[in-house]
């Protein structure tokens, strides 16, 4: 099983992360290692299996009502931002859209 | 004097309940030891000093006066919570998880926060960014993970209760490398809100403890319904003290086949077997079962895993809380460079994993794939227990490793999770009890599953197979 | 533009669902507070944060579907749609993909013209909405407000059964009432509970297969939907008279340049590397709850225009007028219980006080007249106390000053004069002062009895019985 070092970059942009050369190369080398050992899989039939989303089968429905909860203060929303102005969470800019 | 750090919960609440002990006492005597051992150890990433003042005035608790130790990824209000992640530095909740609400009710004392492997990925402690916990029974081994501050903080007599959270193994196989009691509840029994998500299916916190009672006294306290957690089952929750009765005569013990496997240390083998005897001359009813999905659990887990989590840590990005790097360009790169800088290794390379088995192209071969396999793997269980009532494996397949032995071959670290990792696939209750020791002294675990929601099957399993040996009773030199 | 071409168009709608509360947690979804004052660890995505369903955000949206002719679904779930935003707190939104609450529904719509058309929907599904991203003016930082983060939404996605701008814009007319009458949304595209995205393509004309698809988005009115799809049209079948290509990609309204812009964002496919949501277990829905919300429906626009239209008597644009939105159409058939002459009701209502509310930029509601006052105005007319035009006077009034006609018309000595002596008074007044539009009169210049009423009603201050005086010039006048 290989994955090229392409795919390893593609992937860690859709991750929001940045690996150079180096690093491409060691997950490069080790994803491909986890990968094949993971390929067992398909020595399963499983066309006929449904998939486990959820291990608690009966568990189904669970809702809660359309009542009013207290919301947390401001000062403790923004108490662990790195950049606030006034109410609001600062970032660096965006270009509208996304 | 009797060193009261190296009681029990239930010794020292049967102290304070006759008045002969105050809990003021207790944290003294605890942080005494803490300054002399944890320098050695370093299960501890934050002390609360000021513990004392979470002393109830209401002695009426459960666990009054009793001090517990938390692992670094559940939110405990007001207290930095960093899952042993630079990401996370300096992060305060503004709210406390579910369990520790319980947890203060009853008159818990709050004590600190355990090092873990960083998010909760690893089973060596090794990935945390504060450096790698030490196992107590020998330093330069990994008391394992990911709670594995928890586990050495019980064993070396830091803390006398302890909470984890385990994925795939990640309350059991520490217990079991430190020679203490951890246990996994069936997923749903106890409420997930304010642990910090590593895999939002598998995931469960549960305690790690010096014996069985106390385990019981906790899951009294944490288990149970909850309004925030869709996932928390409303089901009444038992007295797990009525439990603890010696009491195996005619229990169904399945021994699955697949779990003896080459690549198991023979010193491990040969103490399960032993335990298996032991529970058979207790009057038990040993049974063969097959659990023909085995050898497909840890692929089948390293691809849901970091899957979700790949997910669950998408929002660590410097936007709201925790880390951001200074020098961004625009808002693109102050993604990618606070996650690049603020997560380890080990936090990458699931997260590329995860992203990879669920993108497009890849979902069906990968992710739909492994759930089905999962379903194969309950199914398996479901089986079992027709035949059995509980089912008893190795915990892990070799004791403590070295520091630094696994951390260069990723799968070979993956792979000691083989024991545990079945039960967070299919949902199940399982814990670890110390069953003996190597030639090094280094403890070996035993590890026992129930079927879901029969915790009290579990215990009265653990406390008599517990009550008739001693293993729990051996402490490391310190 | 020639018909050499085909549009073709789907729209997407996202409506905000009027609970009191979240999709996900119990914060208040008001509109227009401090910043960040309606969030808590659930919608601000904090870690350790667990999601729980809104169960009437869950019913709504059945409403919703089943006022939209769909299939509700035996089994819901949701899933993870992961992306990078500011304004998404963990970034992924819950959402629905393979398995939405509903599907394969239809809205009937009329056109101005008359004629009916049927627009199939695609799909309505549950989600989550982001928070507010703001970019203040000449900075290099954005803002970012999470009251809005978690708020139901309900996404409606249309067939590419859409063949024109005008189209689009009744489309959405008829979606509007519909939600409205639902009352499960305040549809307001100025507050943002609800939104328009487009996707438009063309085609030769006949051809079956559909052309390159051009999202279009940031449009904010029912007005510049139709506007944006116009230019859009344009542009593509400017390019394909030209033999360029028609690139696949989103654009964006640009409403002071009337354009739409291109989006240059990164070369990065979106990946949504949709999941099952594992926080949120499945949901099974009973038919027998779907049947009893399908008997609780209200009666809906088009069923309501045709009962008008049989009970009432109505044209059928005056029909599709009044019950366009649910306040107008029950304020008409409130006043139609105590007055039985639809068409002048129907005429005052869709004329006059139509006026009123637009000038005014206020709803039937705000605009504070009274169904009984209503009435009451138009029987004072139609008792002869006051002329029709001093009506329209008396009206402004009383929606000024909150008074009741007749209060008004006393206060202000309006009333109509009808005492014929007294409009022979001053017909003959009248008569004497202008000989010479008499002479003209009865020289074969009928128009100036015009002159004259006018004359007669400028002397009376407008009160004169307009009726009494063309009838009583006449006489004098030897007819």
């Amino acid at each position: 099983m290989q994955i090229d070092k392409k795919t390893v970059t593609k992937v860690a942009l859709l991750s929001r992360l940045e690996l150079d050369e180096k690093e491409t190369e060691l997950y490069s080398t080790q994803l491909a290692a986890i990968l094949s050992y993971i390929d067992k899989l398909n020595e399963i039939d499983t066309k006929e299996v449904l998939p486990t989303s959820h291990v608690l089968p009966n568990l189904k429905n669970v809702f809660r009502k359309d009542s009013l909860k207290s919301s947390l203060d401001v000062s403790d929303v923004l108490s662990n931002a790195p950049s606030k102005e006034g109410d609001l969470f600062k970032v660096p800019q965006v270009i509208e859209g996304k | 004097m009797e060193k009261l750090y190296s009681l029990t919960a239930h010794e020292l609440k049967e102290k304070i309940d006759k008045s002969s002990l105050s809990p003021s006492g207790i944290l003294d005597s605890l942080f005494e030891r803490i300054a002399s051992v944890d320098k050695k150890i370093k299960a501890f990433v934050y002390l609360n000093k000021n513990a004392s003042s979470g002393i109830e005035k209401n002695r009426s608790g459960k666990l009054y006066g009793i001090p517990i130790l938390i692992k670094d990824n559940i939110c405990v209000k007001g207290e930095e919570t960093t899952c042993a992640s630079r990401i996370l530095a300096g992060f305060k909740p503004p709210y406390d998880a579910t369990v520790i609400k319980r947890l203060k009710a009853e008159g818990a004392v709050l004590i600190g926060k355990a090092n873990m492997d960083e998010f909760a990925f690893g089973s060596s402690c090794e990935t945390s960014c504060y450096g790698p916990t030490r196992n107590p029974w020998d330093a330069e081994r990994i008391p394992g993970g990911s709670s594995g501050g928890s586990a050495a903080a019980v064993a070396s007599d830091q803390t006398i209760l302890a909470l984890g959270s385990d994925t795939g193994g990640s309350i059991r196989q520490p217990a079991s490398l430190c020679g203490v009691v951890g246990l996994k509840p069936t997923y749903g029994r106890v409420s997930r809100y304010g642990l910090i998500a590593f895999a939002s299916s598998l995931d469960q916190i549960g305690p790690i403890t010096k014996d069985v009672t106390d385990a019981a006294l906790v899951m009294n306290v944490i288990s149970g319904y909850d309004e925030m957690d869709s996932t928390c089952v409303d089901m009444p929750v038992p007295d797990y003290t009525k439990s603890l009765v010696k009491d195996v005569k005619g229990l169904r013990v399945g021994v699955p086949k697949e779990y003896f496997i080459e690549g198991i240390d023979s010193e491990v083998e040969a103490s399960i077997r032993r335990s298996i005897d032991v529970l058979r001359d207790l009057g038990a009813k040993i049974v063969d079962i097959t659990l023909p999905h085995t050898q497909y659990a840890v692929s089948t887990y390293y691809i849901v895993a970091p899957a979700e989590a790949s997910s669950n840590l998408a929002r660590f990005d410097g936007v709201q809380y925790g880390f951001r790097v200074q020098d961004a360009k625009d808002l693109i790169d102050m993604y990618i460079k606070t996650r690049s800088k603020g997560f380890g290794n080990e936090a990458k390379r699931r997260i590329l994993l995860g992203t990879y088995s669920l993108s497009t192209g890849y979902y069906d071969a990968y992710y739909l794939k492994a759930q089905k396999v999962r379903t194969k793997i309950k199914e398996d269980f479901d089986n079992a227990f027709k035949l059995c009532d509980i089912i008893v494996t190795p915990t892990t397949p070799t004791p403590a490793f070295r520091i630094g032995e696994k951390t260069k071959d990723p799968l070979s670290m993956y792979l000691s999770d083989i024991f545990t990792i079945s039960a967070n696939l299919a949902g199940l209750p399982a814990i670890s009890i110390p069953c003996g020791f190597s030639k090094d002294s280094l403890p070996i675990g035993l590890h026992i599953l129930a079927r879901p929601f029969d915790e009290e099957t579990l215990f009265r399993a653990a406390y008599t197979f517990e009550q008739n040996t001693d293993h729990h009773k051996r402490k490391p030199a310190l | 533009m020639t018909s050499k071409y085909e549009t073709v168009i789907g729209l997407e709608v996202h409506l905000q669902l009027e609970t009191e509360t979240k999709a996900f947690c119990g914060c208040s979804t008001e509109f227009g507070k401090r910043p960040n004052s309606h969030t808590c660890p659930v919608c601000l995505g904090f870690p350790g944060a667990l999601p729980v369903l809104n169960e009437k955000a869950f019913l709504y949206s059945i409403k919703v579907a089943l006022a939209l002719n769909c299939k509700i679904q035996d089994i819901i779930k949701f899933d993870r749609k992961n992306y990078y935003y500011p304004d998404l707190p963990k970034n992924f939104q819950i959402s629905q993909f393979d398995m939405p609450l509903s599907y394969d529904g239809f809205v009937d719509v009329i056109s101005a013209g008359g004629t009916s058309k049927r627009v199939h929907i695609k799909r309505v599904h549950l989600e989550e909405d982001a928070g507010k991203l703001m970019h203040p003016a000449k900075s290099s930082f954005s803002l970012v407000d999470f009251n809005r983060a978690g708020m139901p939404l309900l996404e409606v996605v249309t067939e590419p059964d859409i063949n024109s701008p005008e189209e689009a814009y009744d489309y959405l007319t008829a979606l509007k009432a519909i939600l409205q009458y639902l009352r499960v949304s305040d549809c307001d595209m100025e507050k943002g509970s609800l939104r328009c995205d487009a996707n438009i393509s063309i085609r030769k004309a006949g051809e079956k297969e559909l052309g390159v698809k051009v999202e279009v988005k940031n449009m904010n009115s029912f007005r510049w939907v139709r506007e944006a799809l116009h230019y859009e049209t344009g542009r593509q079948i400017a390019l394909a008279e030209a033999s360029e290509r028609i690139v696949q990609e989103t654009r964006l309204w640009d409403a002071e340049k009337l354009v739409t812009i291109s989006m240059r964002s990164k070369e990065e496919a979106h990946d949504y590397r949709y999941f099952p949501e594992p926080d949120l277990v499945p949901f099974i829905i009973d038919r027998k709850i779907v049947e009893d919300i399908r008997k609780a429906l209200p009666e809906l626009p088009e069923a309501r225009a045709n009962r008008f239209i049989k009970e009432h008597g109505l044209s059928e644009y005056d029909a599709r007028v009044l019950t366009g939105q649910i306040d107008l159409a029950d304020y008409f058939e409130e006043c139609a219980g105590e007055y039985a002459n639809k068409k002048t009701l129907t005429n005052w209502i869709n004329g006059d006080i139509a006026a009123e509310m637009n000038a005014r930029s206020v709803n039937i509601l705000e605009l504070g007249i009274k169904p009984k006052d209503l009435v009451g105005l138009l029987k004072m007319i139609d008792g002869q106390s006051i002329s029709g035009k001093t009506a329209k006077d008396v009206l402004v009034e009383m929606i000024d000053t909150k008074k009741r006609a007749d209060e008004i018309v006393s206060s202000k000595g309006l009333s109509q004069i009808s005492d014929k002596d007294k409009i022979e008074e001053v017909v003959r007044e009248v008569l004497a002062k202008n000989e010479r539009s008499v002479n003209d009169y009865k020289g074969g210049k009928k128009t100036a009895i015009t002159f004259l009423v006018g004359q007669v009603m400028k002397q009376t201050q407008g009160k004169a019985n307009p009726a009494m005086v063309n009838e009583i010039l006449k006489k004098h006048l030897g007819e």
